[in-house]
Formats: C-alpha cells, sequence, structure tokens
C-alpha cells in the first residue's frame, strides 16, 4: 500500500516538477504562469491593461495574416456558388424587388409622418457611423464575437451598436487601439432590448448560442401572439445603447418563437460601428 | 525529389510539423472546435497535445503549448490563461502517464484522453461560468467532449504515420 502511494508521489513529481532535456521549463512554473496570468488580466490595473491591448494587437493582426489564405479560398467558394445559383437568385430577387417597391411607397408615407410627429414633440435622433472591416470571424462554439479593425484611435467606445447594412449584429464588448471586438447577437451572453412589431410588446432578445435567437422576459405569455403572424424585432432603445427601430430579426408565426436574425453572420466583411443621441432640436 | 527529401530543411520541416499544426489551429480561422455544423464539433488541439506529449514529447515544448494557448484565448475572446492551463494539465496528466506506464497501450491511453478532457472541460467551465460569469452552453461541452473522444484514433493513424516520417528522416 504505502509502496503503492510512493510510486504515485514520485510519478507526480516527476510529470510536475521535473524538466525533460528539450523542455526549458518545468510543468508547475508554466501551470502556476497560467493561473497568475489569468488573475492579472481580470484585474482593472491600468499597466496590466495596456499589456493586454498591447497582447491583442499583436495576436489579432497576426491571426488575420495567419487567416489570409483560409480567407481567400472561402470567398472564392462563396464566388463560385454565387455563379452557379445564379439564374435561380434572379428569379427570386425579381419577385422580392416588386414586393420592395410597393412596400417602399408605404414606407415613405410613414417616415414623412414619422418626422412630422418627431418635430411635433422637438426631438431628433443624431447618430454617427465608424465604416470597419472585419479582421476575424473566427468563432467558439461557446463564444459567437469578431475582430474589428477599428479601436480606440477611431474613436470606437464600449457598446457601440455593430450595424450590416441596416440590420443589428451585435455590440463592442473590448476596445484596444487599433481594433475592437464585437459580441454577436448570437452569444448566449447578448441581451438586446426590443420591441416586437406589430404586437407592440416589449422584450429581449437573448442568443443561443446557435444561429438563431430567442424572446426573453416579457410580462405576459406572448407565445399564442407569436403564432398567429409573423412579427419583426427591433431595437427598443431603452437602456440608451441602441438607437431605437434598428431590424434585428424576424420571428414566423410557424417557427416556436425562434429569432431569425436578418443579418448572416457568417458573411460579414464590412460593417458600420454606430453610436447616436436622441436630444431637442435646439 | 529524392535530394530534397534527404535535405536538412526537410528534415527540421518534419520535426517542427506538430508545432506549426498547432500554432496555425490557434492562429487560423478556421477551427475544428466550431464547423458550424449543428451538434457536431471536436477539439483538434487536444488531441494534437496528448498525443504528441504522450508519444514523443519532444516534439511540442511545454512553453510553446502555454503560448498557443494565450494565443487561443486572445483569439476567441475568453479570459486570456485559460486555454493555457487546460493545454497545460492535458501535459501533466500525458507526463504521468509516461512515468507510469512500462508499455504503451492505446485502449487505456483513449480512455485516459476521455478522463483527462472532463476534468480539463470542467476547470474551463468552473473558470468561465462560475468565476467569469460568462454564460456557457454545457451541451456543446458534452458534444464536443464526446466527439473529441470519438476522433481521436483516427487522428492517432496519421500523427502514428507522421511519428514514423519524422524517426525515418531523423535516421537518415
Amino acid at each position: 500500500m504505502a509502496t503503492g502511494r510512493d510510486d504515485f508521489v514520485i510519478a507526480f513529481r516527476s510529470a510536475f516538477l521535473k524538466k525533460k532535456d528539450k523542455q526549458k521549463f518545468s510543468l508547475l512554473s508554466l501551470i502556476l504562469l497560467s493561473i497568475v496570468v489569468i488573475i492579472l488580466s481580470n484585474i482593472n490595473f491600468k499597466p496590466i491593461q495596456f499589456v493586454k491591448i498591447g497582447i491583442n494587437e499583436i495576436i489579432y493582426r497576426s491571426s488575420y495574416i495567419a487567416s489570409k489564405p483560409e480567407n481567400y479560398v472561402k470567398e472564392l467558394t462563396f464566388k463560385i456558388k454565387d455563379h452557379i445559383d445564379l439564374f435561380e437568385n434572379y428569379k427570386v430577387i425579381k419577385l422580392e424587388l416588386e414586393n420592395l417597391k410597393q412596400e417602399k411607397i408605404t414606407n415613405n408615407f410613414l417616415k414623412s409622418e414619422n418626422e412630422k410627429l418627431r418635430n411635433l414633440i422637438n426631438e431628433n435622433i443624431n447618430s454617427d457611423e465608424i465604416l470597419a472591416k472585419v479582421l476575424i470571424d473566427r468563432e467558439s462554439p461557446f463564444l459567437k464575437s469578431i475582430i474589428l479593425n477599428k479601436g480606440t484611435k477611431d474613436n470606437v467606445k464600449m457598446g457601440m451598436a455593430i450595424i450590416d447594412g441596416v440590420y443589428l449584429v451585435g455590440q463592442i464588448i473590448e476596445v484596444n487601439y487599433t481594433n475592437s471586438r464585437a459580441l454577436l447577437l448570437s452569444d448566449l451572453n447578448s441581451k438586446i432590448p426590443s420591441v416586437l412589431a406589430p404586437q407592440n410588446i416589449q422584450a429581449v432578445v437573448s442568443g443561443t448560442g446557435k444561429d438563431y435567437g430567442i424572446i426573453e422576459h416579457t410580462k405576459d405569455d406572448i407565445e399564442n401572439d407569436l403564432n398567429k403572424i409573423d412579427s419583426i424585432i427591433y431595437t427598443s432603445g431603452l437602456g440608451g445603447l441602441f438607437k431605437p427601430g434598428i431590424p434585428i430579426g424576424k420571428i414566423s408565426k410557424d417557427s416556436k418563437s425562434k429569432v431569425n436574425f436578418f443579418s448572416d453572420f457568417t458573411q460579414l466583411n464590412y460593417i458600420k460601428i454606430s453610436s447616436f443621441s436622441i436630444g431637442d432640436k435646439n | 525529389m529524392s535530394s530534397l527529401n534527404k535535405s536538412t530543411f526537410f528534415r527540421a520541416f518534419l520535426s517542427y510539423l506538430p508545432l506549426i499544426i498547432l500554432f496555425i489551429s490557434v492562429f487560423n480561422e478556421f477551427d475544428f472546435n466550431y464547423l458550424k455544423i449543428e451538434n457536431f464539433s471536436f477539439n483538434f488541439v487536444y488531441i494534437l497535445i496528448f498525443y504528441w506529449t504522450l508519444r514523443n514529447p519532444d516534439s511540442l515544448g511545454y512553453f510553446s503549448i502555454f503560448l498557443a494557448g494565450i494565443i487561443n484565448d486572445v483569439v476567441i475572446g475568453i479570459p486570456i490563461g485559460t486555454s493555457s492551463l487546460c493545454y497545460l494539465i492535458l501535459c501533466a496528466v500525458t507526463a504521468y502517464i509516461r512515468n507510469i506506464t512500462l508499455s504503451p497501450n492505446f485502449v487505456k491511453d483513449w480512455f485516459s484522453f476521455l478522463f483527462t478532457m472532463i476534468l480539463i472541460n470542467s476547470i474551463q467551465v468552473i473558470i468561465l461560468d462560475l468565476i467569469f460569469l460568462i454564460e456557457i452552453n454545457y451541451t456543446s461541452y458534452v458534444v464536443n467532449t464526446g466527439f473529441t473522444f470519438l476522433f481521436y484514433p483516427i487522428f492517432f493513424v496519421v500523427f502514428n504515420f507522421l511519428t514514423e516520417l519524422i524517426l525515418q528522416k531523423k535516421n537518415d
């Protein structure tokens, strides 16, 4: 019994403390270093934050360069697929265009009516947009985020909205000097205050870790309302982070309350980083 | 062609190949850990580190593994040091197995790999979910662990072939 325990201790000590011929560091020292790094990287102390930003800058740029060949192949695959599907897409797009033309006429009326109403209450919304390129979109099964090529030097701040065309994609969660990280709507940690139209229900859109979202924190059970008609989800502007009315996604009446995001997060190349302010006209 | 095979460059390239694959895996956007297929993913880096530190420990230095972990954390956006800690615990287990094993047995290694993965994924969950309050999907972890375990024999064969090639070139 004692010999068995001795063998265990010897094997354990040898594994953790002994350096092999080609190993410059012992395992124990590196494990301790990892723990120290985990603790330090989360301490809000300026010099440590600067070191962290420096590491991020170097690794993001290196990762962008390392991913170049793979991105080229990916782009080429999409181009070939687009060419193959050209005729099929043409028919679908033609039909969509016809519908959009009709909708545009209605929207123009609503837009002017909205402006008139805002003028009546003496309110206006100003928004600034920064165009950014997606450097890395490596997602993990646990975290969904992208790296953008704009940082503090371009006035990017925490919490700013990320917009693809007119659709909301996510928000800034980390800012470095020349780049930043945005959390996508599909991430489990993403919670966006939103409003469901046409029901006009305030809710929170949460990510699921998959390519769809769910509706949370509604006052009543809205399952029946959602099953009757297709719903469009917009940002509500509550919390003051996002401009109200940015389209997020759609809940089809037969989709069992799943939010299908308008933007395809796997196809993001260029996005807009947006901030806004609501104030009086004067 | 034969002169190319015998060149020192090719020999050096082969001996550094595990290290090159490790760094490409953590730097590159393409990730076996997230293949965009519903309920399917496996952790290639775990397989790579487990195999090479167990069978050919001189090919992967502990410091390189530590560095690869730091890079992986920065790229995927989890607290820096988490992956390094997990990778190094994997190395510690392989070092322990090497010390207590006289003749290597594939099945024993394979099941040790499963237990090690359960251990390190539990540590990762504790760090992310309980300490840093980052919401994570437990099912993804279970699926990931299962497929990584199932894929180990396939990569074992590939890496064995590579090991033989490296040894062959070393002896040339």
